[in-house]
């Protein structure tokens, strides 16, 4: 049978009820295993060696006095791991990344691994490892790093898609473009055209728990990869590629993840855990320091953005352009790409142009962060259009109202829009109570939109119905805030059986096929709708089951509230059979009752948020304070309003500090200054207030219940928000992000000379 | 050379051998399986190893193994009592309090040192109360609610 994966409406009796999670006692109670809780017998302690160097060659390196030393199981270098990528760059770089082959690229990049019996030997045998670099120049800002003198990086990096074929490389790897209209022209008509520069730090996902993993390969050519993951399948063909082995012959199981956030889309050690234990002929077990975290997993881009918007005096948006420049660290990524994509599409405009950069730095490979290049984007367009609103003596809100996007829209990255949030949002933060409450001495209140596209992607889900009726259902995306009651609550009700009759787990890679990684808020969107598929595939069966109970033909046979009904007067004395007794019945009519589905979800709606923040600075010190924060987002449908709002705050909480305090800090030596939760400051419970959550559902037309991603978007509008607030407090246009107290002291001074002067 | 340690954990005797450099948060997860003492940084920076050593707040990566002769420690382990959850676990759960939940031992250990200490906690003090442990995932909102509530269950009120 076809699947149909259009929404229809429905009234739902389990989809959007807040049940407590299946998870949730092993959590409270310590029982529950993460990456670093998991032993195998007889395991070697993994560490790497990492570069001190920002860039540098590597000439030799001499791994013979580490090797010798009693306890030392293997010695690992980039020799250990041969290119067998067969001309694939994506898959070399990431080999790069994991072990430096010629040169290294920042601060934190590996070199060599060693595994011994103990952490005391295996540190000691790091020590022993000497490394001979020829240091070279680096560059690790931006701006810095695109000009024609710049450190080079990598000597054959010519610049892919700019209007001709570069001369000379760059550390531009790439320029993407989007847009439509004619800018100038746009320009041209407006009363006001402002243009600015915006610059945002590097920040990283501060997920709480460090990657971890343990590793076992044994000499028949199987694997064991236990690890910390948003993709066990994605690490699994990953790692079989980089290591030659079979896909089918490495089992991933991912454990539970303490935090992830786009940060472990990546392998980082996982595939040198494997080589050494197969070098090592024992199980490895890796875990990264904090320290190691930062410096050498993946934060997102530092960026500088050049925005230029022009609007006339009745609020209508003439044009909007934009370049983008995105540090992806020392290998080409698509965060400049994302940027110039989502930067402007909350509006609609007849005249559009973004370019995105992908600029080559001496830092960590930038990996995802929660609607991976949005903030940024963001940050910038918002600041300008509040600006250009206050300028016509406009409402900043009214303004957005006005160009908002709607159904029929074309994007400013292509394609048209369905039924669309971005003006339910607005309209909500309208009438929030939040707009009327009245503000204190040195505050100021701050609005900006988000916008984030969502995934969907390879999804194969199972769900397997139990001898006493119970139900497995069998994901492969992993749960990061409560996934597995979502979706159970989806498959209960397209069984129509009650939520507790489902029992969610999440799969090792052996026993469900390829699932895509659960990013782009795809977990609930995309296995929900696997899921429901199952189930409906599970109804099928159901019904022939019954059909061969009653000995009737099964097109006689519905399936209603968790029941098979016979259909037509004469079956009329025939009692519905439930799930329960068509399962303790199936022995004897075909086996086990079962159903699957194997999808590419298409269609994950996008996604839209309305931000309302209001921002007290002091004058004196120049720290400012969130004192009232409201999130309205459209979820299309909320299957768990709980954990929905929770996505909601939990990525207005990282805007905020991304907005305030959070950067990458780098000394002239090119080393990260601050690879520490000390002096890399993440929010902590009195930093912020209470987060007010405001759930819209516009369905998504391309899932059957309406379900929408909803883990990113809320990350998109706080740092513009906030920036809003502060300039409606002080006067004062904050370009630099975090808004860390010198930097406002010092806009808040420099505010002060031009009133006086 | 390994020292020889005596001491009570989660209200069981127990005894263990260990390096005189060797902290606290590795003893308990590495000797004594006590794995729902999690390391998020090992520098005193995130709460997430929070365990209670005679009725004090600590965050056991700080701690040595040897520091525990004696002495009693309290982990996320030993907080129910048999099936019976202890008020803050539940509401944890119930306000969903946790997403990940890696956070989620230390937090408990860091709220249950605050309720006995204060167990009428304004929100401003369960917010600075809570002000040494890291959560990324959830904003806070909803830990601060499940204590409040917690807290009135342990009050009776
Ligand atoms: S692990 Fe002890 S405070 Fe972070
Ligand atoms: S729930 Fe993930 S860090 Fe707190």
């Amino acid at each position: 049978m076809p699947l149909d994966a259009s929404y229809h409406a429905k009234s739902f009796k389990s989809v959007g009820t807040r049940p407590l999670r299946p998870d949730g006692i092993d959590k409270v109670t310590g029982r529950a295993k993460y990456g670093a809780d998991h032993n195998m017998p007889g395991h070697l302690v993994g560490l790497i060696l990492r570069s001190p160097h920002a860039h540098a060659k590597i000439k030799r390196i001499d791994i013979s006095k580490a090797e010798k030393l009693a306890g030392v199981k293997a010695v690992l270098t980039a020799a250990d791991l041969p290119d067998l990528t067969n001309g694939d760059q994506g898959m070399f770089d990431i080999l790069d990344n994991c072990m430096a082959r010629t040169k290294v690229f920042y601060d934190g990049h590996a070199v060599a691994a060693v595994a011994a019996v103990d952490m005391a030997t295996a540190k000691q045998a790091l020590k022993l490892i000497k490394v001979d670099y020829q240091v070279l120049p680096h560059v690790t800002d931006v701006d810095e790093a695109v000009k024609p003198k710049a450190p080079l990086l990598h000597e054959k990096c010519f610049t892919e898609g700019g209007e001709s074929k570069p001369k000379n490389p760059s550390n531009v790897a790439k320029i993407t473009e989007f847009g439509h209209g004619d800018v100038e022209k746009g320009f041209a008509e407006a009363d006001i055209v402002i243009e600015r520069n915006f610059k945002t730090e590097q920040t990283h996902q501060g997920y709480i728990e460090p990657h971890a993993c343990v590793a076992s390969v044994s000499p028949d050519g199987t694997g064991e990869l236990w690890v910390c993951t948003q993709g066990h399948f994605v690490y699994r063909n990953h790692c079989a590629m980089l290591l030659g082995m079979d896909v089918s012959k490495l089992r991933v199981t991912s454990s539970e993840i303490g935090g992830g956030f786009g940060g472990k889309t990546h392998v980082w050690m996982e595939p040198v855990a494997l080589a050494l234990s197969r070098k090592a002929n024992r199980p490895v077990k890796i875990v990264m320091t904090r320290e190691e975290v930062f410096r050498a997993s993946g934060p997102t881009s530092a960026t500088s953005i050049d925005v230029k918007i022009g609007i006339r005096k009745d609020g209508t948006i003439t044009a909007g352009k934009a370049e983008l420049r995105y540090a992806s660290g020392p290998y080409l990524s698509m965060w400049g790409e994302l940027g110039a994509m989502t930067s402007f599409a909350c509006y609609d405009l007849k005249n559009v142009k973004t370019r995105g950069y992908e600029v080559l730095v001496n830092r960590p490979k930038s990996a995802a962060y929660r609607a991976p290049s949005a903030p940024m984007a963001a940050f910038a367009v918002e600041s300008v259009i509040d600006e250009l609103a206050k300028r016509i003596g406009k409402d900043p809100l009214e303004v957005r109202i006005q160009n908002a996007a709607k159904q029929g829209t074309r994007s400013s990255y292509g394609p048209v829009y369905g039924p669309i949030g971005i003006g339910p949002t607005l309209e909500a933060a309208r009438k929030h109570p939040h707009m009327k409450a009245p503000l204190g001495k040195n505050q100021g209140r701050g609005y900006a939109c988000g916008f984030w596209f969502n995934f969907g992607g390879q999804t194969c889900t199972d769900v397997n119905v139990g001898p006493d009726g119970t139900v497995t259902l069998t994901v492969g995306t992993v749960d990061v805030g409560g996934s597995r009651a979502s979706l159970a609550l989806c498959v209960a009700e397209e069984l129509g059986i009650p939520y507790d009759q489902v029992k969610c787990t999440v799969a090792d890679t052996g026993a469900l096929g390829h699932n895509d990684m659960t990013d782009g808020s795809r977990g609930t969107f995309s296995s929900s709708m696997a899921g429901i598929f199952a189930a409906r595939n599970t109804i099928e069966v159901l019904k022939e089951r019954a059909a061969k109970m009653w000995e009737i033909p099964v097109s006689d046979v519905a399936w209603e509230n968790g029941h098979a009904k016979a259909v037509g007067s004469k079956y009329g004395n025939l009692a519905p059979l439930s799930l329960k007794e068509i399962a303790a019945a199936a022995g004897n009519t075909g086996g086990p009752v079962a159903g699957h589905a194997e999808i590419v979800a298409d269609g994950a709606g996008v996604s839209f948020a309305t931000h309302i923040c209001d921002v007290e600075v002091d004058p004196e010190t120049g720290r400012s304070r969130v004192v009232r924060y409201t999130v309205i987002q459209d979820a299309g449908k909320a299957v768990h309003p709980t954990y929905v709002e929770g996505q909601y705050q939990g990525g207005a909480a990282q805007g905020i500090g991304w907005a305030l305090n959070e950067e990458y800090i780098y000394g002239k030596d090119g080393r990260l200054q601050n690879p520490g939760f000390l002096d890399y400051r993440i929010p902590v419970c009195s930093d912020l207030p209470m987060i007010d959550t405001q759930i819209l559902e516009i369905p998504n037309p391309n899932h059957p219940y309406g379900v929408r991603g909803v883990g990113e978007t809320s990350i998109v509008p706080p740092i513009a928000a906030i920036a809003n607030a502060v300039s409606n407090a002080f006067g004062v246009r904050m370009t630099h992000v975090p808004m860390s107290p010198p930097r406002v002291l010092k806009a808040l001074e420099a505010a002060k000379k031009t009133k006086k002067a | 050379m390994a020292v020889l340690v005596s001491t009570t954990v989660n209200g069981d005797h127990a005894e263990f051998a260990c390096e005189p450099n060797e902290t606290l948060l590795d003893v308990l997860r590495n000797r004594l399986a006590l794995t729902g003492v999690k390391e998020g940084c090992g520098t005193g920076d995130c709460g997430s190893c929070s365990v209670i050593l005679d009725g004090r707040l600590v965050c056991s990566c700080l701690v040595l193994g040897i520091e525990a002769e004696g002495r009693k420690v309290e982990t996320v382990e030993g907080m129910a009592h048999g099936a019976e959850l202890h008020p803050l676990q539940t509401k944890f759960i119930e306000h969903a309090a946790l997403q990940c939940g890696v956070c989620t031992p230390g937090f408990l250990m860091a709220a249950k040192a605050l309720l006995e200490k204060n167990p009428d906690p304004s929100e401003e003090e369960i917010r600075f109360g809570l002000a040494g442990n890291l959560c990324r995932c959830t904003g806070y909102d909803k830990i601060v609610r499940a204590v409040q509530d917690a807290a009135k269950v342990m009050r009776g009120a």
